[in-house]
This record gives structure tokens, sequence and C-alpha cells, in this order.
């Protein structure tokens, strides 16, 4: 008698065939994708790769032109509004750079999205400001500040309370650690590896900063040209036998990509 | 030789469809902005800053715009009634000149170029730097967030607006009528008051609740389309600004007609 199979599990993100162009321009051509419950998967890939728009995709903010999306098995893209608000209600969003409302204060920053779902008063959500930034070390005195009077790192952190204050079941980052010096960018690594683990949320990140990569990331995949050429565990980034990744994660200047960039 | 016939008429039809691609895409703006005023949640705070930037910040602009207007109004008309001994008529001049045209219109314009400016750049920052995208992100309807409450601010704070700018309007009449010219401020106050109708003031409160409505929207217009970083938000600031001026002298023309053409 044969052991009985192991169901597989259902991924908690699944992009199937994704295709977009902007004009002539195929960004995403063909994206497959999977990510499973619980894993932090990375997607490396250079400027103009389609990693930005992959993400948009994902968030509902860019309409595909075709492919599907699937989150908790249910297709994002022939959802119905009020079932796009809920899963856009399970995800957080740490953006490229911050994305804070420069006219709103930080503890009103922070507490947006609880605000905004009715699960929190103004008034309470003031008073709690130090319970959502003081995880990612921030004084409570922050929390009355405006966005221009921080520091970028400091942005990152606030952008990061907002991503997690809700405490959502998915989260994404957009290029975490962009334009911050490489202790900060490893500080702020070390926040988000906290914060998923903590929430045991599903994380999605996309870089090309492999420190950054390494540090964030379960799993890995590279996007090259709309599509993705490899996929595996992050720590095999380095080691991943396909030219394309290795050329990128060493930072060569000769190789597959260089060439494709010549023409 | 066809082509040179064939290139005006290309650039002519290129321009029609922009003008109506636009217009369409303007109207959808509009509809999608004012669908939202009567769904919850209803973002009262957001309102009430928006109508405070347009009526309170506005107030001064548009006050000494409108004094000086009513007192160029009435040393024009004094020269220019004088040469048909017809100098009695100028406070007739001044209170329908201010009332129906004049001060919608100035007023208008001020406004656009205070509070559009102000809408399409803060927008248009928020649009270049992913706040928009964040505001979806956080279950947030960004039209219903950023859009509907300036519609309605600017629907309700430019005809307040214009009744300032029309009593100082008519007030700065009255003062050169009576320390230039030497109008008795009893006769002048009378003219004032026997000529004016109900017409003439509530054409142009009308015309100030279609303005507001026109300055909010090319404001939140110009702003949620920009891109391109910096270059882009300046650009939509200036395409909001002279798009709402030239806006407004055309629905100044339309409901002009409209009330008055017999």
């Amino acid at each position: 008698m044969s052991p009985p199979v192991a169901a597989k599990p259902t991924p908690k993100i699944r992009v199937s065939n994704l295709c977009k162009a902007f004009g002539d321009k195929k960004v995403l051509d063909g994206v497959d994708l999977d990510i499973m419950p619980g894993t932090s998967m990375v997607v490396i890939g250079g400027s103009g790769s389609g990693k930005s728009v992959l993400l948009k995709c994902i968030l509902g903010l860019i309409e595909p032109d075709s492919g599907v999306i699937e989150i908790d098995g249910v297709d994002v893209l022939r959802a119905s509004s009020a079932e796009a608000d809920a899963i856009r209600s399970s995800i957080g969003m740490l953006f490229q750079n911050g994305a804070l409302f420069d006219s709103l204060p930080v503890w009103e920053n922070v507490a947006f999205g609880l605000l905004a779902q009715r699960k929190i008063s103004r008034k309470d959500a003031r008073g709690k400001a130090p319970e959502f930034l003081t995880p990612v070390g921030l004084a409570a005195s922050v929390g009355e500040l405006f966005p221009a009077e921080l520091s970028g790192g400091m942005q990152k952190r606030v952008g990061l309370a907002r991503a997690v204050a809700a405490k959502p079941d998915m989260l994404f980052f957009d290029e975490p650690t962009t334009g911050l010096d490489p202790i900060m960018g490893a500080v702020i690594d070390g926040l988000i590896v906290d914060c998923v683990q903590s929430l045991g949320s599903t994380a999605l990140a996309i870089t090309h900063d492999m420190a950054s990569a390494a540090r964030i990331g379960t799993n890995a995949a590279m996007l090259y040209q709309g599509k993705i050429v490899w996929e595996g565990a992050a720590d095999q980034l380095l080691h991943s036998g396909n030219e394309l990744v290795d050329q990128f994660t060493h930072g060569r200047r000769e190789g597959p990509i260089q060439m494709e960039l010549r023409k | 030789m066809l082509d040179v016939l064939l290139t005006p008429v290309a650039l002519l039809g290129r321009a029609t469809l922009s003008v109506c691609r636009s217009t369409g895409q303007l109207t959808l703006f509009l509809i999608e902005g004012l669908s939202h005023l009567l769904r919850p949640p209803f973002y009262v705070r957001l309102f009430w800053q928006s109508f405070v930037e347009f009526a309170y910040f506005s107030l001064p602009v548009v006050a000494l715009t409108a004094v000086f207007t009513g007192m160029v109004l009435a040393l024009q008309a004094s020269t220019g009634l004088s040469r048909f001994n017809a100098e009695s008529a100028i406070a007739n001049l001044v209170v329908l000149s201010m009332t129906r045209e004049l001060g919608p219109v100035l007023t208008a314009v001020m406004v656009a170029g205070r509070v559009g400016a102000a809408m399409a750049a803060q927008i248009g920052t928020m649009r270049v730097t992913d706040q928009i995208d964040a505001l979806t992100t956080l279950s947030t309807n960004p039209m219903k967030y950023l859009v509907t409450p300036r519609l309605l601010a600017g629907a309700i704070a430019v005809p307040l607006l214009v009744v300032v700018a029309d009593i100082l309007g008519v007030f700065g009449g009255y003062l050169v009528a009576i320390l230039k010219l030497g109008f008795s401020s009893q006769v002048y106050l009378k003219n004032t008051y026997d000529f004016m109708t109900r017409l003439d003031v509530v054409s142009g409160l009308v015309k100030a609740v279609v303005f507001g409505v026109l300055i909010s929207l090319l404001g939140c217009y110009n702003g949620y389309r920009s891109k391109g970083g910096a270059e882009g938000v300046g650009a939509a600031t200036t395409s909001a600004v002279v798009a709402s001026c030239v806006l407004i002298f055309f629905f100044d023309y339309i409901l002009t007609e409209a009330f008055f053409t017999r």
C-alpha cells in the first residue's frame, strides 16, 4: 500500500501568465509566480525590469493586460468591489520613498489604515501612536512631527509602522533600502524581518540590493525581460547556476544582461 | 502637394480628437467625484479644511480686487457717462457690472490662481510620490478622499466670496462717487438699491457655484493625472490655472446667454 500523498498547499499569492505592456513596451510578458503562506519572497531584477509593475498589479494599482492573480484563491482581477476591498485591507505596503502623507503628522500617518477601516477613533489613534512607533525604534515624540521633519531612515520606519499597524496577512515592500546608507538599510531589513515574523505574514519584497534580498527573503526569483527566469531559495542567490542571476548578483559588467543592454 | 494640403487637416483633426478626449475624461472625473457625495464615509474634516482654504484665506485678495474694481468702474463710468450727461447712472452701472459679471468672474479668476494652483500642486505631488497609491492600499478611495470634499468646498465657498466681492465692489464705487465725484451718499445708495434686481444677484451666484466646481475640478483633475516628478507637477499647476480661467470665461458667456437672452 502506497503512503498517502500530502495535499499540495495552496499558494497565498498565485500569479499566472501575467502580461502588461505600456504602448509597444512589454513590461511583464507571462509572469508566473507562487508565494506560499508564511514565506518571504524577494523578486530581484534590474532597473526597469518590471518589478514595481508586478507589485502594483498584485496590489490592484495597475490593471494588467492579461493573466490571473489569485490571493487566498480569490481571482483579484475578477473580484467584486467588496472582495477587492477585503483583500486590500489584508495587505500592508511599504513604498520605495515611504509615501507618507506630508499634510498629516506621523501619528495620523501610522494610524491611517486603522482610521480608514473604522477600527480606532482619532483620539485613541493619537494615544496609541507609541504602540506603533516603538517596535520600529522610534520615540513616542516622533508621532507629533510631520514627515518633512524626518530623515530618510525615519520616514522608512514610519512607513513600516504604517504598513504593519493593521496587522496585515500580507506585507509588500518596494525597494525597502533604496536611498539608505548600508547600516540603516540593515536596520530596516532587520525591522522588516521582525515584523514579518511577529505577524506571521506572507511577504513579497522587490529589490536590487543583494544584501537586502539575502536578509529579507526565504525564497527569491529573478525578473528579466518581463519573465521570471529563476526561482529558488534566497540563500542560493549567489550560487544559482543561472548565468543571468550570477551576473546580476555579482554585479559583473560582462554577461548576457550586458549584451542585451548593448543592443 | 497633397501632403501640404492634408497636414493642416490632420492637425485640426488631431486637435479636435484631443479636445473631445479631454472633455470626456473631465466629465467622467466630475461624475465620479460627485458620485461619492452621498455615499459614506464622509470626510467632513477634509471638506472643512478645503472650505477654509477657499473662503477664509482667499478673502483678502478677493476683497482688495473687488474694492479696486468697484472704484475703477465708478471712475471710468464717470468719464464715459459724462459725455452724455448721464453721470447719475454710475451707481446703476457699478452694481449691475459687479453683481452680474465682475464679482463672480474676478473672484473666480483670483481663486483659480490661488486655490486651484495649490490644489493641483498638492495632489500632483501626492501622485508623483506614490501617496495616492498609498491611499488605495490603506482602504481609502482617493477620489472620495481628495476630490469630493474639494468639489463641495468650491461649490459652497465661491458663492460666499462672490457675495463679499459684490458688496465690496459696490462699496468701492460708492467711495469714489462720494469722495471724488461729489455724489450725495443717500442718492447713490438709493440708485444702487432701486436698480439692482434679484436676477442680477442670483445669476451671479449661480455662476459662482459653476466657477467654484470648475476651479476644484480642474485643480484636482490636473493634479491627479500629473506624472514625471517636479516638472510634471509644475505643468499640472499651470494647466489647472490656464484651463480654469479659459473655462470660467467660456461658462460665463454660456450662463449669461442662459440668464439674459430672451
